[in-house]
């Protein structure tokens, strides 16, 4: 097997070993970047860094005192402010911000030993769900339809991420997960991403979208690799008092574990009108699997699933226009001169936001404001209590749930643009576990007709990122699945 | 909820957005479905549910109060577009 071809277990196997090193693994990755530039996940390589690092990593594997990810190439969504590192949500208005600090999450994983290959594209501000809504154009998925050779999507909005752990041009990844962001690149692009419990990583130093939904987490090629990326990442933060205090317990130490009497909930209400059969169909394969593991499965309701997304619609907005109100043209990023300060403002934010951040921040803006705020904000986070306590009665009755991740796999670049309502509801399945601040991850289970990948995501109790491990690395061992995308950066 | 053109112009200008007035119809349109498609919540019953204002339960750590940061000047005004003098630059405010 070739060095991009190693999962992060593998490599920290053969690195300990003294098998590879760490700079012969950061070659290979740092090569493999250039071969996938065609895909255009990365917006900016830091070769130079990811060697830098690597020569430090060997130098403590040489002397046995390795740290836990010590050599291992990472990509970084382009929302995480890296230190002297050009950071722009993939929008206009920071085009040239060059942050004095580190956020917390990249900070863990550098002091944890991973080198940094570069930042990769994303949906502008993460707000969108195909990485088309980007300042800097379009990322590829690595993945075609069988037969078709037009270029997909890979879901978003850590679409960069995905395209990048798939076509083999980083070892892991990290996004964010706003309303589905990690989960449905990661089902788009056939690879585990999974969204901690709200509160188990920082958010310090993370561009905010909507400071109630965001939350940070691994995009990996497997189940063992996003705990052990998540055990470096999490922890709480002085800096960001929604960072819980609770210690990370062993997330690798999970997977593997028996599922057996464990009880597996399946929502009715995800069962949605017209979905694709082949969704159904996988969602069906999964629960088969589970119950092989000796699980049992439980029927329950979430009863205001239907109006989860309209829900999101509004807090997610409503949050966005207040934490975007600090680009202003004066303190860092884009500026568009006015004869007045509030011209300034106003050209400035006119000019830096694209189509659809200027959407929701407007959305935002009006369903705050006087006259309006009872009807839709106030109502939305009404409903979103009534969301979070369908999850809450639920799981009085399991210990986990299984559900599809999206409700298709990955379209065309092109496709679904014209309607927003259409593009918000790849969401469907994801949003409802960010309204309640919970864990999901999706795991690729299966091929499309058109041999796209499928994921299945399991959502799990808040802080029991455990057992969402532990049925997601069952579902992985019976899913088997190995297929590869039309493009990798090399031999796989 | 149809928003005419007046109230997105309204709305951009609490927002500090420019919007140019071609694009105001269409703007108007599209922000008028997104409304119309969200106000599906009125059919849900929320008489006596309390907000939810935030996702953590637990009371946030209360850190000890003293000063953490800070002296740091010049990186701060390093991404500025304009400074002088350590200053931020914005057009005059005062007559």
């Amino acid at each position: 097997m070739s060095l991009i071809g190693l999962t992060i277990g593998q490599a920290r196997d053969q690195l300990r070993r003294k098998a590879i090193t760490a700079r012969e693994l950061a070659e290979a990755y740092i090569k493999a970047m250039a071969v996938a530039r065609p895909l255009k996940a990365y917006l900016v390589e830091t070769p130079d860094r990811a060697l830098a690092a690597a020569k430090q990593s060997d130098a403590r594997l040489q002397k046995g005192n390795s740290l836990p990810l010590d050599g291992v190439p990472v990509a970084v969504k382009d929302l995480f402010c890296t230190e002297g590192v050009e950071t722009t949500a993939a929008s206009k208005i920071l085009a040239g911000f060059v942050p004095p600090y580190e956020s917390t999450v990249t900070a863990n994983l550098w002091r944890n030993g991973a080198l940094m290959l570069g930042k990769v594209n994303l949906d502008e501000f993460a707000m969108g769900s195909a990485t088309i809504t980007s300042a800097r154009g379009p990322t590829e998925n690595p993945w075609r339809r069988r037969g078709d050779n037009r270029p997909l999507v890979p879901g978003g909005s850590s679409g960069g991420s995905a395209a990048a752990v798939a076509a083999r041009a980083a070892l892991a990844a990290i996004g964010t997960d706003t309303g589905g962001s990690i989960r449905q690149p990661a089902s788009f692009c056939g690879i585990v991403g999974l969204k901690p419990t709200y509160g188990r990583c920082s958010r310090w130093g993370i561009v905010a979208f909507a400071s109630s939904l965001d939350q940070a987490g691994p995009m990996t090629r497997d189940v063992r690799d996003a705990a052990i990326m998540l055990q470096a990442m999490a922890g709480h933060d002085p800096k960001d008092a929604t960072s819980a205090l609770l210690p990370a317990p062993n997330f690798e130490a999970a997977v593997g574990q028996s599922i057996k009497g464990m009880r597996i909930g399946i929502p009715k209400e995800y069962r949605l009108d017209g979905m694709p059969t082949e969704i159904e169909a996988l969602w069906r394969r999964g629960i088969e699997w589970v119950k092989a593991a000796g699980a049992t499965t439980v029927d329950i309701s979430l009863k205001m699933t239907q109006y989860a997304l309209a829900t999101y619609y509004i807090i997610a907005p409503a949050e966005a226009s207040s934490n975007l109100a600090r680009y202003d043209g004066v303190r860092f990023g884009l500026r568009v001169p006015g004869e007045t300060l509030e011209e300034l403002y106003e050209n400035t934010r006119g000019q830096g936001f694209g189509a659809e951040v200027r959407r929701r921040v407007l959305i935002g803006t009006y369903v705050l404001s006087a006259g309006y705020y009872d009807a839709y904000y106030l109502k939305a986070q009404k409903v979103r209590a009534l969301i979070a306590r369908d999850f809450d009665e639920a799981f009085k009755s399991c210990d986990a749930m299984l559900t599809p991740t999206a409700p298709s796999a990955a379209f065309a670049i092109g496709e679904k643009m014209d309607d927003p309502i259409a593009m918000y509801l790849n969401d469907v399945f994801t949003v409802p576990v960010n309204l309640a601040g919970l864990p999901g991850i999706s795991v690729p289970a299966g091929l499309s007709a058109e041999g796209l990948p499928l994921g299945l995501q399991v959502i799990g109790k808040a802080f029991d990122e455990e057992t969402v491990l532990r049925v997601a690395a069952v579902l992985e061992d019976a899913a088997k699945f190995d297929a590869v995308p039309a493009f990798v950066a090399g031999a796989p | 909820m149809a928003l005419d053109k007046a109230t997105v112009a309204r709305i951009a200008a609490l927002a500090r957005i420019k919007v140019p007035d071609s694009e105001l119809d269409a703007l108007a349109g599209a922000l008028s479905k997104i409304l119309t498609w969200v106000e599906q919540l009125d059919a849900v019953d929320v008489s006596g549910v309390e907000p939810m204002v935030a996702v953590t339960h637990a009371r946030p750590p209360l850190r000890e109060d003293k000063v953490t940061d800070g002296g740091i000047r010049d990186e701060i005004l390093a991404n500025a577009p304009e400074t002088t003098d350590g200053f931020f630059v914005v057009p005059k405010v005062v007559e």
